[in-house]
């Protein structure tokens, strides 16, 4: 068997379709009745919709599939599902059953399949859920993802709209990996990079969010297609701006190399056409600023919290080896949305 | 000049290409790009901006975009005998900031607006931009009566730009319809740097 995959156009969340066109689509579909036990749906562009069955148990549902970003079909198949998996920690939740969805050639060997769907079963267990049946289609090129149901205390879910003016933003993963794979593809990206980027990428967002159950948390998300910036931009929620300390951003090193050598997604560039009006930089280099709008693939969470927590948060996630870093604070809303502030790059 | 099709290739490699185009420029020429989507010119475009390389671009047809870098000191025959069609655009630059040309009456202010516009179209030398702000902003949305002739500026090469605070105060983020949003720094910047600034 042959055990490389062939590249689609764009792998992992670079292929996601730019959010100022999702929008527009979004925006028109018809709605149905209120129906007061759906918590979180379209409206806020959440990481999953949460539905309350009972006081205490609301499910949460969600699903992610996209085209390889590595290679290797294990690995592939493990970055797919974590990434997948991380929209329930998100919201707080835990995860409980998963589907597969796959989208693959018949003409390809299907020893591949069966390496992706390993990397994803493993990945599936490692999060505590059980892997309960899915659905395959016959497509020009391999896809793959998971369809995730978890469970949530209604009182407890963490929306991505909840941040107040004063808290402090934490973001759980380093940034760069749209850039590192976009890289790898034409050949350019040393292995020590994508090595990085792959253990970044099949990291699972649990250990972060198992953290943030002992914290009093007002807003997360996670950070994937639409990049740093795109998904701080929907935490503001229009009501609020923020101001990014460019200088503890961490990201891979490689990324800043490689992003000078223009090797840029068109995810990237959708997501500064999207967002970039509402972003004044102040002394921020070009690498920079294309790694805050780099599309992340299983990025990690971003999280909105008072500062004193933040703090002790942040010390017990570096105890576990996570390079989180406290990286903006929630202000008023001012006349500008974001602010990224550094030394230049 | 050297020419790449990266035509149904996806970021980065038409920019993996001209890159490597440009190496065998070894000094200075220029590169001709071919692209099929609005994306890949601009992160085209992006790279020579950082590189300090001269950039024009155009749309040739639907599907279809070419994008020229310019690098180093070339001489003016190079110029004269490489591209094929001369840069007929300036550091001119056009500002918009009323649906209205002049002031008085309206029906009438619209109406010459639009012959402006046109008449912009036709011109032998071109502005690099135009700026579109407060009423002037909605002449780039949907329902203008001068959208084609400001698309006809855009695939001539001219930069089209709506201030984006201003679609926001007359609820027109998502109707526009032409060019790009941009922001107060970028057209004061703009206003800044160019050579002449033609306010109709």
């Amino acid at each position: 068997m042959t055990d490389k995959i062939q590249f689609c156009k764009g792998g992992g969340c670079t292929a996601k379709l730019g959010a100022g066109v999702l929008s527009r689509v979004l925006e028109r579909l018809p709605k149905a009745p209120y129906d007061e036990n759906l918590i979180v749906g379209f409206d806020s562009r959440d990481d999953a919709a949460v539905y309350k069955i009972s006081e205490n148990i609301a499910f949460v549902q969600t699903l992610d599939f996209f085209p390889p970003m590595v290679e290797d079909p294990y690995t592939f198949g493990k970055i797919a599902a974590a990434n997948a998996l991380s929209d329930i920690y998100a919201m707080g939740g835990q995860v409980k059953t998963a589907l597969n969805i796959v989208c693959f050639p018949e003409s390809m060997d299907l020893n591949i399949l069966g390496e992706i769907m390993r990397g994803g079963a493993e990945k599936v267990i490692e999060a505590g859920g059980i892997l309960a049946g899915g659905h395959s289609i016959a497509d020009s090129d391999v896809k793959y993802g998971l369809s995730v149901t978890g469970i949530a205390d209604p009182h407890k879910i963490y929306k991505n709209n909840g941040g107040k003016a004063g808290d402090v933003l934490v973001l759980t993963k380093k940034l760069g990996v749209g850039i590192i794979c976009t890289a790898n593809r034409v050949g350019e990206a040393s292995e020590r990079a994508m090595a990085e980027a792959i253990d970044s990428m099949t990291l699972l967002n649990k250990y972060a969010a198992e953290i943030c159950r002992n914290y009093n948390i007002h807003a997360c998300t996670d950070v994937t297609g639409f990049g740093f910036l795109g998904h701080v931009h929907e935490m503001l929620d229009n009501r609020l701006s923020c101001e990014i300390n460019a200088e503890k951003i961490p990201y891979i090193p490689e990324a800043a190399a490689y992003a000078d050598e223009f090797l840029l997604t068109a995810a990237g560039q959708r997501n500064r056409n999207f967002i970039g009006n509402n972003v004044r930089f102040e002394n921020i280099g070009f690498a920079m600023e294309e790694i805050l709008f780099d599309p992340q693939t299983s990025g990690g969470l971003l999280i909105a919290l008072s500062e004193d927590e933040a703090e002790k948060m942040l010390r017990e996630m570096k105890s576990k080896g996570m390079p989180a870093e406290i990286v903006g604070r929630f202000t008023d809303k001012k006349d500008i949305e974001i602010i990224v502030k550094g030394e230049k790059l | 000049m050297i020419k790449v099709n990266a035509m149904g290739d996806a970021c980065p490699i038409p920019v993996v290409k001209t890159k490597n185009a440009i190496k065998e420029l070894k000094g200075s020429g220029q590169v001709e790009t071919l692209v099929d989507n609005e994306i890949a010119v601009q992160n085209l475009t992006k790279m020579a901006n950082q590189k300090g390389y001269g950039v024009t671009s155009e749309k040739l047809e639907e599907g279809r975009y070419r994008v020229v870098m310019t690098i180093g000191e070339i001489t003016a025959e190079e110029v004269k005998e490489e591209v094929c069609i001369p840069d007929s655009r300036s550091n001119k630059l056009v500002v918009v900031s009323s649906s209205f040309m002049g002031n008085g009456d309206d029906e009438l202010g619209a109406a010459l607006m639009k012959a402006f516009i046109f008449a912009l179209t036709q011109q032998e030398e071109l502005p690099s931009a135009v700026i579109f702000y407060n009423g002037g902003a909605k002449l780039t949305c949907e329902d203008s009566p001068t959208l084609d002739d400001i698309k006809s500026l855009e695939a001539q090469g001219v930069e089209i730009m709506t201030c984006g605070t201003c679609l926001n105060h007359y609820g027109l983020s998502d109707k526009l319809k032409v060019g790009s949003v941009t922001n107060m720094y970028a057209i004061a910047e703009k206003m800044m740097n160019a050579g002449l600034i033609i306010k109709p």
